[in-house]
């Protein structure tokens, strides 16, 4: 496990940074244009059968004033908020030890948890310092402990990363409760619709708005690296797809040819985008576009809708929608334009759509028509076998959590779009609580790099 | 650095928030098409009265061309792409007034209802507007008047998630400009 390092230090040191001028940027965005709701928690509708006991003791702090934040109670609502773990009421506690060497573990054990995590806040001249040690409280053990440096504004996503590690250290699973998730919400009725892009931190809190039209956009898509997003917006009249910058706000259409320019995906490299053109008869076609350079590969030709293509993990094939067999079945085609027929990969019931790659290339995301109902479902891209994991009617746009072990899809309750999220075993499932607005199409930003 | 960061914010937020014209979803437009009366339905009336000059030379009752003509919403069924027969006279209409007038331009917009996926039915949305188009330019219009744009389930007329919803939001819209 990852104990005190220097080059861990630089790596979270270097990550603030570049997450200090993002939210520079998003502060100056958000006050200008967009209206801010705070605390957007996701709520789990069924959790794990045996979620893991743990104590996270309220950290100390040592500084002027009060402390700038509590960082145990966002790597508590972390915690809870991924259904694999109990946290233990802070009234319960015998003690409130924030070093390790005060910890009497028999106070642990007689309340029952399997893991304490101590931590302290130091206010280092302008910055602050966060050290936490995790311990198994059994084996009376130091799991994972590290100490951050950061600003004070930093405080919330640092406390974020340690629940990343704590959770890593605990389930062998990646956490991602530091990462983002970009969608749309639409507002309002026509003719006086509203369309944002608006980016989140995974727990939905610090809401930012990328992009506001009176036009759909639709089809965000993070660029690998996550500095970038590629969408499709409306604004001219028509489809274009654009990319834009997160740091900077810049953007430019990569893609405005007449007819349909729909359904980017990134290539794994960043160099190219798959996407969706149509011909002079409207004949929707999947394409590649090499960004640099801007040379396009057609890679499908059929009277059929063919669309909504996506990677495989290694970037050699690029999956699609197509109805070229009569009703919508995912198919799977060389990306670099050497295959003349695709190959089909679904076939279990008649409809299966919107196919998405997990990262770790074992699992494919699809919408799946389960005797009438829309749903999400992942088939497992060795044995072909298919399981439904979502309950919902209107079930739409899953999409894979950097760690491959969680999808975010949209669906409806009570006449308005929502974000759901479901284990890729299917055990652990929760609801991205959101006030007012229609929400759909979820992507789930990469590791911040 | 800051300063440039903001103005590239406060450009980036006009473009979102100017952007696209405002449009409502039907459009009025001024009916320039010319009609010609009469032209094929010549007749004389020359029976027993011979001696009057009073002779019919037919008039067509463009009313109930007009009334065809303007209806600017065709509805599909669920999944299809095929307009059906009872747009027949519509659509003649429609190219009738096309092909009566080149200046017109017309803007055909294919829509599906919300079930499937979203890019999906952009394309279901750009099979309808193009077996529109088609059926257009069979009858006359030319190519260079119509263009299309899908914008699939984006943009329901109505947002309810019944089938007489659904009904409503599977279509393709007319629109002159």
């Amino acid at each position: 496990m990852r104990h005190l390092s220097e080059k861990n230090q630089k790596n979270i040191m270097l990550s603030v940074a570049f997450w200090r001028q993002w939210l520079v940027f998003a502060g100056v965005f958000l006050a200008l244009a967009a209206p801010v709701r705070a605390e957007l928690v996701i709520e789990i509708t069924r959790g794990a059968v045996k979620p893991i006991p743990i104590a996270i003791v309220p950290f100390g702090w040592s500084g002027t004033g009060n402390a700038p934040g509590d960082a145990a109670s966002v790597i508590r609502s972390d915690l809870y908020g991924s259904g694999r773990f109990d946290p233990l009421d802070n009234d319960v506690m015998l003690e409130r030890p924030v070093r390790g060497v005060d910890i009497d573990f028999d106070n642990w054990r007689f309340v029952a948890v399997d893991y304490v995590l101590v931590g302290r806040l130091e206010e280092v001249g302008d910055e602050l310092a966060l050290t936490y040690q995790l311990f198994d409280v059994y084996g009376a053990r130091q799991v994972v402990a590290d100490s951050l440096v950061l600003e004070p504004r930093d405080l919330r996503l640092a406390s974020h990363r340690v629940a990343d590690a704590v959770f890593e250290a605990i389930t062998g699973v990646k956490g991602v409760f530091s990462t983002r998730v970009a969608y749309i919400s639409v507002s309002g009725r026509p003719p006086e619709r509203t369309y944002r892009l608006i980016v989140a931190d995974a727990d939905g809190n610090n809401e930012f708005v990328l992009l506001e039209s009176a036009q759909p956009i639709m089809s965000p898509a993070w660029s690998p690296d996550g500095r970038q997003l590629a969408y499709v917006s409306f604004e001219s009249g028509r489809a274009a797809v654009y990319v834009q910058t997160l740091r900077t706000g810049s953007r430019r259409a990569v893609s405005d040819r007449p007819g349909v320019n729909n359904a980017p995906a990134w290539s794994p490299d960043g160099r190219q985008l798959a996407l969706t053109l149509s011909d002079a008869e409207g004949n929707l076609d999947v394409h590649v576009l090499t960004l640099l350079g801007n040379r396009l590969v057609r890679l499908t030709e059929r009277r059929s809708i063919d669309t909504e293509p996506t990677w495989s993990a290694d970037g050699r094939h690029v999956y699609f929608t197509s109805d070229r067999g009569g009703a919508p079945q995912v198919y799977r085609i060389a990306a670099n334009g050497s295959e003349d027929a695709p190959e089909r990969v679904t076939f279990e019931g008649n409809y299966n759509a919107r196919p998405r790659v997990s990262p770790d290339g074992r699992y494919l995301a699809v919408v799946h028509d389960d005797r009438g109902r829309f749903r999400v479902a992942v088939q497992d891209l060795e044995t072909g076998a298919l399981q439904v994991l979502s309950d919902g009617s209107l079930d739409e746009s899953p999409a894979f959590a950097p760690n491959s072990a969680q999808l975010i899809y949209a669906t409806r309750r009570e006449g308005r779009g929502v974000l759901e999220t479901v284990s890729t075993d299917g055990l652990i499932s929760g609801r991205v609580k959101s006030v007012g607005n229609d929400v759909r199409e979820p992507v789930w930003s990469p590791y911040a790099r | 650095m800051n300063k440039r960061l903001i103005l590239t914010v406060l450009a980036t937020a006009f473009v979102a928030a100017g952007c696209g014209p405002k449009r409502a979803t039907l459009p009025e437009y001024e009916d320039t098409s010319t009609e010609v009366p009469g032209s094929d339905n010549d007749s004389s009336s020359g029976s027993g009265v011979a001696d009057s000059s009073i002779r019919s030379r037919g008039f067509e009752d463009d009313s109930v061309a007009t009334d065809t003509a303007d209806a600017l919403i065709i509805y599909f069924e669920y999944d299809r792409a095929e307009v059906r027969p009872e747009y027949a006279d519509l659509l003649a209409a429609h190219a009738r007034r096309l092909s009566g007038n080149s200046g017109l331009r017309l803007r055909l917009e294919g829509h599906a209802d919300e079930r499937g996926s979203r890019e999906y039915n952009i394309g279901l949305g750009e099979r309808r507007a193009q077996a529109v188009r088609r059926l257009l330019l069979i009858q006359g219009a030319s190519a260079g008047q119509i263009s299309t744009v899908s914008y699939g389930e984006e943009r329901p007329v109505a947002f309810g998630s019944t089938e007489s919803d659904y009904e409503k939001n599977r279509r393709v819209e007319l629109s002159y400009r």
